[in-house]
């Protein structure tokens, strides 16, 4: 079994709001002063590509494109139990859009050849948008199922079962496909110390874009069919009036009384 | 080249019904094709869709493309696809709005990447920038930290709409227009998917989507057992138990009932966050909520900046005292 996982390094999506901040002469977003992290969408897929490792044994290729992307940080899959780590790593690849990341992973996709299952998060923490994963599937002519929250193997197809508002779907589907993984799939395990010292040892390789057969013009900033016109924060009043007392069984009676006066109660 | 023009809105259909989703989806349609000066088109994809053409011009549509196969009955991406690939072929809109719903977040990107283009997910607010009368789609992005406007490259200009983002118009039900039946020229061996199961985890009570008043908690509820007490004041006012990630990802409660980016993004008439601070992707699930109550231990937490009311305390102690007056208030 050959298991392709896409993960993306982004900006840590769990820090508090009040360290988020956007560089407006550069629509650049960042979390001050904490470091980026492997998407956490992208992390229960890695997750649900080792829970398919261990009942079926094979291969996990992890897959990331990025423009000087930390060692550090793209390492992590290595550690949690993948086996090789491919960077799709140049300057070349600098603000994609979801339409020229997936043609370039798509391609490295082709360039590694033998795969029965890509897999991908359901969307990422910071475009939110869940478009790349489905987009390699329609480039590799392969059918897709978004959002899973289980995955099993047998022969030549997946059973999958996907998330729906009012609980999930039991879906087939013949293999080679694209599958995106949602948090449902369980939380992802952490690396050992053994997984950590193995993943020193593995030197990623990287891929520029003449080396996955695509013209600079297909990538990057140069590839894009969306334009970002403008990043901004919503900003809030902050008008929230608090109900107080001596105690807190005070404050909560309190706050009863106030919904009552407003007329909300 | 074929010319662009008009605006398209994909109705979903689901067990023969339309979903409210595409009369949002008509009502933004509508708005931008009187300003843009064209024509608004509903397009009906499913298994007896035909008969929901006219509701679709209701709602404010000038002519409606249906397609209506028994092979459509279940929404199967492959199938959605290639229906939907023939029919813009055919329309050749300038703009195609679809929902952010189940099917939708699958059926768009496959769409958008088989016609060339890319699609905005879940926009929050749609219009027409006034010098290139191109569509300034904004959308939140990290997880509700911010909101992105983009504009599309090529055409069509495509987008996915939030839930409740867009209001719908009264439907007329003399409004007339032109509805035209497109084949769907499928096979059954086009669908590579089989669906072998829907599983509905029922949910006693009023469903979260539906209710004014939803009492939702958080990680510091710390247990199933916690949840009950948000339960006995849900019931008080009639409405219904939600959370954040945590308690879902925890198995204290449903996953169906989770608020959030990636949860079920409501707008009840009254939200109570519960030991929830607030985290961005939290709030895109809550801050359409016309009035927001919070009790947190944290004062600086994130939710009081979107709260109208607030109590800084243990909820273990504030909740029960809480509720208790709650119950004389509502007595009396």
């Amino acid at each position: 079994m050959n298991i392709v996982v896409c993960v993306k390094q982004v900006i840590d999506p769990e820090s508090p709001p009040s360290i988020f901040k956007i560089d407006a002469a550069t629509n650049k977003a960042e979390m001050r002063g904490v470091p980026p992290v492997i998407d956490p969408y992208g992390e229960f897929a890695v997750e649900a590509a080792l829970k398919v490792k261990e009942a079926k044994g094979g291969k996990i290729t992890v897959i990331s494109l990025g423009v000087k992307l930390s060692r550090e940080v793209v390492k992590k899959p290595l550690a949690m139990g993948a086996d090789e780590l491919i960077l799709l790593d140049d300057e070349a690849y600098v603000r994609g859009d979801s339409w020229s990341t997936a043609t370039a992973l798509a391609a490295a996709i082709q360039k590694i050849g033998e795969y029965d299952l890509i897999l991908c998060g359901r969307e990422a923490s910071d475009t939110n948008a869940g478009q790349t994963g489905p987009g390699i599937a329609e480039i590799l002519g392969l059918p897709c199922v978004t959002i899973a929250r289980k995955i099993d193997v047998t022969d030549g197809s997946a059973r999958i079962e996907r998330v729906t508002s009012d609980g999930y779907d039991v879906i087939e589907v013949p293999i080679p496909a694209v599958i995106t993984v949602s948090n449902e799939i369980g939380e992802p395990r952490y690396p050992t110390i053994k997984g950590i010292m193995t993943a020193k040892k593995i030197e990623p390789v990287i891929w520029k874009p003449a080396d996955i057969s695509l013209d600079a013009s297909k990538v990057g900033t140069a590839g894009q069919r969306t334009r970002l016109k403008k990043l901004f924060q919503p900003v809030y009043e902050g008008k929230c009036e608090f109900a107080e007392g001596d105690s807190a069984e005070e404050a909560a009676a309190n706050l009863a009384l106030k919904l009552r006066e407003s007329k909300i109660l | 080249m074929a010319e662009y023009k008009g605006i398209a809105v994909y109705c979903e259909v689901k067990d023969e019904k339309m979903l409210p989703i595409a009369a949002e989806g008509l009502g933004i349609g509508r708005k931008l094709a009187d300003e843009l000066g064209q024509e608004l088109a509903a397009v009906l994809v499913g298994s007896n869709a035909g008969n929901l053409a006219q509701q679709a011009i209701a709602h404010g549509a000038d002519r409606a493309y249906v397609v209506d196969d028994p092979l459509l009955k279940d929404c199967q991406t492959d199938a959605y696809v290639s229906v939907m690939e023939k029919v813009i072929g055919q329309i050749t809109p300038q703009v195609l709005i679809m929902g952010q719903t189940d099917s939708g977040r699958d059926l768009a990107p496959r769409l958008a990447f088989r016609l060339g283009v890319t699609v905005t997910m879940d926009c929050v607010d749609l219009a027409i920038d006034s010098e290139s009368k191109r569509l300034l789609q904004t959308k939140p992005v990290y997880g509700g930290n911010a909101q992105a406007v983009f504009t599309s490259e090529s055409n069509p200009q495509m987008v996915t709409i939030r839930t409740k983002a867009m209001t719908a118009l009264e439907p007329d039900a003399s409004r007339k227009g032109d509805i035209t039946s497109i084949a769907a020229d499928l096979q059954a061996s086009d669908i590579r998917t089989k669906i072998l199961d829907k599983v509905v985890e029922e949910v006693a009570g009023i469903k979260i989507e539906d209710a004014e008043v939803v009492v939702a908690g958080g990680r510091g509820i710390g247990s199933a057992e916690g949840f009950q007490q948000l339960e006995e004041l849900a019931k008080m006012l009639k409405g219904a138990v939600g959370a954040s990630r945590p308690p879902c990802d925890n198995g204290w409660l449903p996953d169906t009932l989770q608020v959030g980016l990636t949860g079920k993004i409501i707008a009840p008439e009254l939200y109570f966050a519960i030991a929830i601070s607030g985290s961005s992707q939290h709030m895109s699930g809550c801050s359409g909520s016309k009035t927001i109550i919070a009790i947190n231990k944290d004062a600086e937490a994130n939710i009081f900046r979107q709260a109208r009311f607030g109590v800084v305390g243990d909820w273990k102690k504030v909740l029960p005292a809480f509720n208790e007056k709650v119950k004389e208030l509502l007595a009396s």
